[in-house]
């Protein structure tokens, strides 16, 4: 675990691979809305490349790249983007977590609008939180 | 203690086994499950929200305070996680 | 045989559930419990989903056919699987730490104080 794995065949396919995973999480939480997926599913996929990039390069290398501070700011940030939204509804006049009174748009289109900003937030939650839970697991000693 | 062991599983799934005999059949659409609030949400989800995937519809907007909570319990288990394997610096 | 026939995933539901029941309570290794919860688990995730299908229905995902499957307990699950996982997580850890602490983590070599 502390130079990675010691095949050069790994270290290049996870190379180019890894940028086509995220893009795909990223697809699967954005298209949630036409297509099975949402949050979680794309936020899980996410913390899946950041874990296939420690088993292949090191556990310290992937540590210099995600840094572990960053990762629990970005648990942090994710539950503040949805609590957030409710919020912001409450502001303008509805009850809490009521999209139909958000002001930026009129009734159906700021519902969806909403719901994107929701699953972007749970989304970074949960890629921190796996990331995080792997990181604190796999410590050597 | 492994016979033992065997003995109440085996006896527990035959009084759960005797329970599922009044339960509707596999695939009826006259089932209790989708008669209450099933066809509420599926006929007035596309007028209301724009979104045509019914799942992630409840789940953000009809359903979303559960998605707040569960939200917290993730970020709550990475926290204790984290706070359970830390090493004290000498 | 009507009867028995109809109603098959209920009993596949109870069997996994027995299963995971044998291993969380028959083995000494407290890995093994573990495992057996998840499975334990898994059952019940078979189970309730198993309730919400239709005969003839579809994806639920708004687009041509008729009819649409109950889409409530996807919903439901999905909550539920991520609670899955957050007590598995945490139930790892607390294992890390009692092997820190004793050396061993089978059930009868820990001493009860």
């Amino acid at each position: 675990m502390d130079k990675g794995y010691d095949d050069i065949i790994v270290k290049t396919i996870s190379r180019l691979m890894i940028p086509f995973i995220q893009l795909y999480a990223l697809y699967v939480i954005l298209h949630g809305h036409y297509s099975p997926g949402g949050g979680f599913q794309g936020g899980v996929i996410l913390g899946a490349s950041i874990i296939l990039f420690a088993l292949a390069f090191g556990r310290e290398t992937a540590l210099e790249v995600f840094k572990e501070k960053v990762l629990l700011v970005l648990c942090g940030i994710g539950v503040i983007i949805y609590a957030g939204a409710g919020y912001l509804c409450l502001l303008s006049g509805g009850n809490y977590l009521d999209y139909g009174k958000a002001p930026f748009f009129h009734p159906p289109y700021i519902r969806s609008f909403m719901i994107m900003v929701v699953e972007i937030g749970v989304g970074i939650t949960v890629m921190a939180v796996m990331a995080s839970i792997f990181f604190a697991l796999s410590r050597r000693e | 203690m492994k016979l033992l062991a065997a003995l109440s599983a085996f006896l527990t799934g035959a009084i759960l086994i005797y329970g599922t005999l009044f339960m509707p059949p596999f695939g009826d659409p006259k089932a209790p499950a989708h008669t209450h609030v099933a066809p509420r949400y599926i006929a007035r989800a596309l007028e209301e929200t724009e979104v045509p995937n019914i799942v992630t519809a409840i789940l953000a907007d009809y359903r979303g305070y559960d998605t707040l909570g569960e939200t917290t319990v993730i970020f709550t288990a990475g926290v204790s996680v984290i706070l359970l394997l830390r090493r004290n610096k000498k | 045989m009507e009867l028995l026939i109809a109603k098959y995933n209920y009993w596949i539901s109870v069997a996994i559930m027995m299963i995971g029941f044998y291993a969380m309570i028959g083995k000494r290794n407290l890995i093994k419990k573990l495992i057996g919860m998840n499975i334990f688990q898994t059952s019940i995730f078979l189970f309730y989903i198993s309730i919400g299908a239709r005969k003839g229905g579809s994806v639920p995902i708004l687009g041509a056919p008729s009819t649409y499957i109950n889409p409530l307990p996807h919903v439901l699950i999905l909550t539920a699987i991520v609670v899955s996982v957050s007590t598995t997580a945490v139930a790892l850890s607390i294992l890390i730490k009692i092997h820190r602490t004793h050396g061993t983590i089978e059930e009868d070599e820990i001493p009860r104080d």
